[in-house]
């Protein structure tokens, strides 16, 4: 792995991962956080037991790297809220939401997560999306693990093109120039 | 003892407060004429051997008076025979005495049936909503109230009652510059009943770092 | 040696100041802790405000209504058919179980109930049973790993992925079946449907066996859940559990006995009552109940209607053209049978005004239908009675003088689900 121009190749066999080549610490550094995504399993309903059976041996959702559902929103990197949120939920799901350190992801598992499903009542709310901003829209009620585990591969790729370093004093010690964007923000491929 | 005989028996000690036997699919009620009495008479149907209560329900008649039918399923369980007793509130009154005291499963069917359908009952130990939060306006299972809902306060705070954290909430401000200042930190709330914790009273000047972090780090001067 | 041992349950006041004196700690100030609504061993939104003194509780309170979703107000807009997938979402543990349940209250409704065809009630049971071997499982699971025994959650999960094939098989859908219509079932099974679940009874008892080593005999589990939170017979009654619950504290009440429903008359098996009502006991009766659930496959098996294959096309619903959907080669042939498709479908089952209640034997205790229909297709007023939402108005009473490492083994041993707490 000789690195002659001024980017620089980080712990990266191409020949395992691939013929894509990375060459950007960045990219090695999304890679590292990518294939760890610790959920925070927000389970109301029963989109909940289907989270539950992705995470069990059949659908085996660690061998993505999200072996551990963190129930500590502190500990945790991407918040899937399966099931229906009621209003009287959502002050709840809020202040959890803010608990997340940066960087976090969201994945509004199923129809009533994502637009509140079948359920248009006085107690649901339409969409998870009216208090915190979802990345990826799983539809299904509810979703087989497959498509929880599609999602989970989705948002790997978005995690994948985000810049890690940028703008940080670390990058500016290494003589980095990122590409600009604030981390969180939508990448363009 | 079995369902006929029982209500035999309830309608010899009630006399005309307690209608004819209706029967329809096997199941028999009986109205009570008057609201009031209820309570009485599910306690003597438990003293009889009806000691389950399987379901308290409440239908709303809208258009007519009286709106509200309240309707008790009672059940023997040593040898299962049920009936049902129907008792009807018009909606100027919309109070009943509670059956907490004969059954203490009452509590919740109760609670519920207030929360939802605006019934008060007399006499309960606790009567809050159940099912919506507090301060909810509405009783949403009317038939006057729309499916879809009407437009309310959520509650402000996640809880009804504020949980005591030394140092309040570490939360992150989503609208910060940098990771840094979006950092979960100590956050004093707007709220004047928290309770502070040792480090901002020290300070002294609490008034001024409302809203505000504080913590290891820079101490941001901006208002939130 | 059965040794006979006297449980004395005083109130919650008298528990608690002799948990208190037990433990000489000092009377502190009490801190109030708010469990949940997000919380990992609360299977599901449950939110529970604990008074503790130390590790003692003194109250509890318990919050419900963070998965209400008004479905007893969206019945009132539906159709009795259209109403059967919301039935799925509520205990969706056992979504078979509540198809069933809901079912059987409109056929009650309609007159019908003890007239289905002998097929159809086969099925129905079979699929109830199964239902209930999964919410056990999922419940025993959850149970095991709030406890931390977590290796019983991933052996459960296995055995319930295999009746998530057979539901599947059945109807299309793992989870959300919405199985069966009123009057009958969606469609019939399909013909290796049978052989699968024999498979599945088979591989299932040896695997509920593992399960049982694992735990049943196992110190630490038996410490943890003996002598916890009884609950007597009077308590139960009063506080109108149902279920397993109810049959763990000694009462002999099972509707599926005492209120037979479809073809239960016909098959023999034995309603598991407990005695000392703690949580060691509630536990005792769900893996014996699964037990006889089995049992109860087996001979349905045996004595279906029809056969595995049902190649004498016994029909699964009743042939009445004004409840059941009429086959579609007739409907676009025959103008009978094409009103009696627009009739149902646009305006629903034409039922008869009048009230009627029906409780079924659900996994987690006795889930009603209280139907005050008013005529035609749509229900005036549909009230649904929940298990786990009266199962759970116990708490009050039952965790005051526990510790707070016990509230996870006490939520886990009543087995609720908050879906069908609040609807």
């Amino acid at each position: 792995m000789q690195a002659q121009t001024e980017h620089t190749e980080f712990g990266y066999n191409s020949k395992i991962e691939g013929d894509v080549v990375l060459t950007t610490v960045d990219a090695a550094l999304a890679w590292f956080r990518k294939n760890s995504v610790w959920p925070m399993p927000m389970g109301l309903a029963c989109c909940a037991i289907e989270l539950m059976a992705a995470g069990a041996s059949r659908f085996d959702i660690s061998r993505f790297g999200s072996e551990v559902m963190r129930f500590s929103p502190r500990q945790s990197d991407c918040m899937i809220v399966a099931g229906t949120v009621s209003y009287k939920m959502a002050a709840s799901l809020r202040r959890i939401w803010d608990q997340m350190p940066e960087p976090r992801w969201c994945i509004a598992m199923g129809a009533c997560a994502s637009t509140g499903g079948m359920y248009r009542s006085y107690a649901v709310l339409q969409g998870v999306d009216n208090i915190v901003p979802v990345d990826i829209y799983i539809s299904g009620c509810p979703p087989r693990p497959e498509a929880v585990l599609d999602a989970l591969m989705k948002i790997q790729d978005k995690i994948g093109k985000q810049p890690v370093l940028q703008d940080t004093v670390i990058a500016k010690a290494l003589h980095f120039h990122g590409t600009g964007t604030p981390a969180g923000e939508e990448v363009s491929p | 003892m079995t369902t006929l005989e029982a209500v035999t028996i309830i309608r010899a000690k009630f006399g005309d407060l307690i209608s004819e036997p209706t029967e329809f699919r096997g199941e028999v009620s009986l109205t009570v004429s008057d609201s009031e009495k209820i309570a009485d008479i599910c306690q003597f149907a438990k003293s009889i051997g009806f000691n389950y209560l399987v379901d308290i329900s409440s239908v709303d008649n809208y258009g007519t008076d009286p709106r509200w039918s309240v309707v008790y399923l009672l059940r023997a369980i040593v040898n299962g025979a049920e009936i049902r007793l129907k008792t009807e509130v018009s909606e100027e009154k919309s109070e009943l005495p509670s059956v907490v005291g004969v059954w203490r499963t009452a509590n919740w069917h109760e609670r519920e049936i207030y929360d939802l359908m605006g019934i008060r009952f007399r006499d309960h130990p606790d009567l809050r909503r159940i099912l919506m939060w507090e301060g909810y306006p509405y009783h949403p299972l009317r038939k006057d109230f729309p499916l879809a809902g009407k437009p309310t306060d959520l509650p402000g705070v996640a809880f009804t009652r504020i949980t005591p954290m030394a140092g309040g909430p570490f939360v992150t401000v989503a609208g910060g510059n940098d990771s840094i200042a979006r950092e979960p930190r100590v956050r004093v709330p707007d709220d004047e009943e928290v309770e502070l914790n040792a480090r901002i009273e020290a300070r002294g000047d609490n008034k001024e770092m409302r809203g505000q972090a504080f913590g290891p780090g820079p101490i941001e001067k901006k208002s939130l | 040696m059965a040794t006979i041992q006297n449980i004395e349950i005083g109130d919650s006041a008298a528990r608690t100041a002799q948990a208190a004196d037990e433990l000489q700690d000092l009377q502190g100030e009490r801190l109030v802790l708010n469990m949940g609504p997000s919380h990992p061993a609360t299977h599901g939104v449950l939110r529970i405000v604990l008074e503790l003194d130390g590790e003692v509780i003194t109250k509890a309170d318990p919050d419900v209504g963070y998965l209400h979703r008004g479905d007893e107000k969206i019945a009132e807009n539906m159709t009795y058919t259209q109403f059967i997938p919301y039935t799925d979402r509520l205990d969706y543990l056992a979504p078979l179980a509540n198809n069933v349940a809901y079912a059987l209250a409109v056929e009650k409704l309609l007159g019908i109930d003890k007239s289905l065809p002998p097929r159809c009630q086969y099925i129905r049971v079979m699929c109830c049973e199964l239902a209930r071997i999964s919410a056990h499982l999922l419940g025993l699971g959850a149970f095991a790993m709030d406890t931390g025994a977590v290796t019983v959650f991933l052996l459960t999960f296995t055995e319930r992925e295999k009746i998530y094939d057979l539901a599947e098989a059945a109807s299309g859908a793992r989870l959300t079946t919405s199985y069966t219509r009123i009057g009958g079932l969606m469609r019939d099974i399909p013909p290796t449907w049978c052989a699968q679940t024999k498979q599945f009874c088979d591989e299932f008892e040896i695997s509920l066996a593992e399960s049982e080593t694992l735990l049943t005999r196992n110190r630490i589990w038996v410490d943890r859940l003996r002598d916890l939170a009884p609950v007597s017979k009077e308590m139960a009654i009063d506080f109108g559990l149902s279920g397993p619950n109810l049959r763990a504290s000694g009462v002999d009440w099972d509707l599926r006995k005492n209120q037979p429903y479809l073809c239960y008359p016909d098959l023999e098996f034995d309603v598991v009552v407990g005695s000392a009502g703690d949580c060691y006991d509630r536990y005792l009766v769900r893996m014996e109940e699964m037990r006889q659930s089995v049992r109860i496959l087996r001979q349905c098996l045996d004595k279906i209607p029809g056969g595995w294959a049902n190649d004498a096309h016994e029909p699964v619903c009743v042939a009445d053209g004004k409840i059941t959907l009429p086959p579609k080669a007739k409907v676009l042939s025959s103008m009978e049978e094409l009103i009696h498709q627009f009739m149902l479908v646009t305006e629903g089952v034409n039922c008869p005004p009048g009230e009627v209640y029906f409780g079924h034997e659900n996994p987690k205790g006795e889930l009603g239908f209280f139907i005050h229909s008013r005529g035609g297709g749509v229900p005036y007023r549909l009230k649904i009675r929940g298990p786990s939402f009266i199962n759970l108005s116990i708490l009050g009473e039952l965790l005051p003088g526990c510790m707070l490492s016990d509230v996870p083994v006490v939520l886990g041993s009543l087995d609720f689900v908050m879906g069908e707490s609040d609807r």
